[in-house]
């Protein structure tokens, strides 16, 4: 699907063709039919036992956190969960978090690690909730301290973008030794609409900014920070979550076995290394001296004289020559 | 070592007979004053943004600030382009204030005590952190593990950089991570939250300082205006997410004027700081906890890296599709 739209855009060429073919990818994502953690884990888990509660304030339904066996695996399991109703969806706030999301998502992390269980993250959320409640009881303390804890946890994490991976919000859940992210699901440091807002001012430029961002999951796996896209059947997961579960559920267990080779210290570390190496820079070429005045008897020398100081033609007069590296 | 840009410099001192307009409380301040007083008008207190390397000579004791890695710069990994390319907004931002990205990160002392010191700077394409700012913060979090000083972090930023994506929250993880081993190997840090700290930068190293300072009636908060004002419609009270409400909320230790600051700072060190750190007495006690050989092997691994950077600081090790050159 995602070469499929994104190639069509490509090969007609046209900048519009291309913005269409990543909105819709975004709208796919965004998909209210789209199978979340517990539809998921109901297709996947032979036993799940879900637990409430943050131990500070209160329990926040747009996470959930329980205990599943997968394969007679035992596991924890962490996710977002938007409604598939504008019920169940009041419910759910809409799928956006409040800090005790986070808080009680970190604490059965905790006690994963206490009990030796990998955790598995399903992540499928525009961005915490962006209110004053959130906000008054530290939305983005709880974020920060959730994925501090995932950098240095001591037990595997397996990430899965499911829908959406918007922002902190996203990340709060998204740090682990694997992330991958199911055909079309999107990855971005901001919703398009926020990006459009704040950079063209104009909400109107959501496509552009989908576009600008590369948020698809195949670009995401092009720039390195997903690891593996995984392949939704049909039209999309929403058209066979039974068989979208299964797939998920295949490719968890083999990272599983994998992760499981590994040592606790070995994985720590890689996942460490793996996330402090993120992001490219420059070291920029030293600022060359500022350029000699050269007074118009020397200029007119240098044009008659070759000059055998030259150590190769093309070598430009002044300063060191531009060293740029990544 | 220091570099000097070949920029023009940023427009930091004035012309003598100028005179700013307070927007706190409508005041004209003649400018020379307004230096003399720190940037604070002496009317309302109100706090005016200031550059990096102002607030660094501000804190530290006169000269002793060497700034490290002021070569490393941006780089546009994603070809982004907005209503203008981020390539030309980052040349503007070089040229206003000659940085070459966001942060300023160096060793200074404060108080005659050592520190590892990194500090936003706002002009700079809103303080946004992209990956140059992050690998500052990560940087100054290495050198305060690998010195055994304290780590003191100045921020005023808008968030994560949308101009590189998610590469730039990839950022949270990556100063997050240090920030544990910070922790887990008992450096002090504090972290000093000035107008404004928002978003990505708010929602990681910024909020979880041993110490978190705020100047007064910074503005503060996870969720931008025009973001959720997108997202959700709500009325939101007077003084909300200023440093007032995060210290009614719990979430700042103090709130500290400008001019006490460097006061603040001092003495917050001189409890922080046990006998053993900074080279007297007894070496440190290792960090309690079973997770105490990953963390003594990865900060031991880091202190080997550290000294492999800095024979080799071109290498970076970003993943993927890193562009070379």
């Amino acid at each position: 699907m995602v070469d499929r739209l994104l190639g069509r855009g490509h090969a007609e060429g046209g900048p519009e063709n291309q913005n269409a073919a990543v909105w819709a990818h975004v709208q796919q994502a965004r998909n209210l039919k789209r199978p979340h953690t517990l539809e998921l884990l109901k297709a996947m888990a032979d036993e799940f036992v879900e637990l409430h509660g943050d131990r500070l304030f209160g329990d926040d339904s747009a996470i959930v956190a329980g205990l599943a066996r997968i394969s007679g695996r035992r596991i924890v399991v962490i996710g977002f969960q938007k409604g598939q109703d504008t019920e169940e969806n009041i419910r759910r706030n809409f799928g956006l978090p409040h800090p005790e999301g986070y808080r009680k998502a970190m604490r059965v992390m905790e006690m994963a690690e206490r009990y030796s269980m990998p955790i598995l993250t399903f992540v499928d959320v525009q961005g915490a909730f962006p209110g004053a409640a959130a906000e008054e009881r530290g939305i983005a303390e709880a974020i920060a301290r959730s994925v501090g804890l995932m950098t240095r946890l001591r037990t595997p994490i397996l990430v899965v973008i499911t829908g959406e991976g918007g922002s902190g919000g996203a990340l709060g859940l998204a740090v682990g030794d694997v992330v991958l992210a199911l055909e079309n699901s999107i990855y971005s440091v901001i919703s398009p609409e926020g990006c459009a807002t704040i950079l063209w001012r104009n909400s109107d430029q959501s496509q552009a900014a989908a576009v600008a961002m590369k948020v698809t999951a195949g670009e995401q796996v092009e720039l390195g920070i997903v690891d593996a896209v995984i392949e939704e059947p049909g039209e999309g997961a929403h058209t066979d979550p039974t068989e979208m579960a299964r797939r998920i559920k295949d490719v968890v267990i083999e990272r599983l076995d994998e992760l499981g080779r590994l040592t606790i210290d070995e994985l720590v570390e890689a996942r460490y290394k793996r996330y402090r190496a993120y992001g490219p820079y420059t070291v920029a070429e030293r600022p060359a001296a500022p350029p000699e005045r050269v007074g118009i008897a020397d200029r007119l020398r240098g044009l008659l004289n070759t000059r055998p100081s030259m150590p190769f033609p093309g070598t430009r007069r002044n300063g060191p020559s531009g060293r740029e590296e990544t | 070592m220091p570099v000097h840009l070949p920029f023009r410099p940023r427009r930091d001192a004035y012309p003598p007979d100028l005179w700013t307009k307070c927007p706190g409380c409508a005041e004209m301040l003649f400018n020379k004053q307004l230096d003399k007083s720190l940037r604070v008008c002496p009317h309302c207190s109100h706090h005016f943004r200031i550059p990096a390397r102002t607030r660094i000579e501000q804190l530290v004791d006169g000269g002793s600030f060497v700034e490290r890695d002021s070569d490393l710069s941006p780089v546009d990994a994603l070809g982004f382009v907005d209503l203008k390319a981020y390539p030309d907004r980052l040349m503007a931002a070089q040229l206003s204030t000659g940085l070459r990205d966001a942060a300023v990160w160096g060793i200074g002392s404060i108080g005659g005590r050592p520190v590892s010191m990194c500090v936003m700077d706002f002009g700079f394409i809103g303080g946004s952190m992209g990956s140059v700012v992050g690998e500052k913060v990560a940087r100054a979090g290495e050198a305060a593990i690998e010195g055994r000083i304290p780590l003191i972090i100045v921020s005023s930023s808008g968030g994560a950089r949308m101009q590189e994506g998610t590469y730039s929250l990839m950022q949270l993880v990556k100063t997050m991570g240090v920030v544990e081993l910070v922790k887990a190997a008992r450096v002090p840090f504090i972290s000093v939250l000035t107008d404004p700290t928002t978003g990505g930068v708010f929602a990681s190293f910024a909020v979880v300082g041993d110490v978190n300072i705020a100047e007064p009636n910074a503005i503060i908060r996870f969720a931008g205006d025009r973001v959720s004002s997108g997202t959700i419609s709500e009325e939101l009270p007077a003084g909300y997410a200023r440093s007032e409400f995060w210290f009614s909320h719990g979430f700042v230790d103090r709130i500290v004027s400008r001019a006490h600051l460097r006061d603040e700072i001092i003495a917050l060190l001189g409890f922080l700081i046990a006998p053993s750190l900074n080279g007297a007495g007894e070496p440190p006690a290792p960090p309690a906890s079973k997770s105490r050989s990953f963390l003594s092997a990865l900060t031991g691994a880091l202190a080997g890296e550290g000294a492999a950077d800095s024979r080799n600081g071109e290498t970076n090790g970003s993943r993927g599709e890193a562009p070379r050159g």
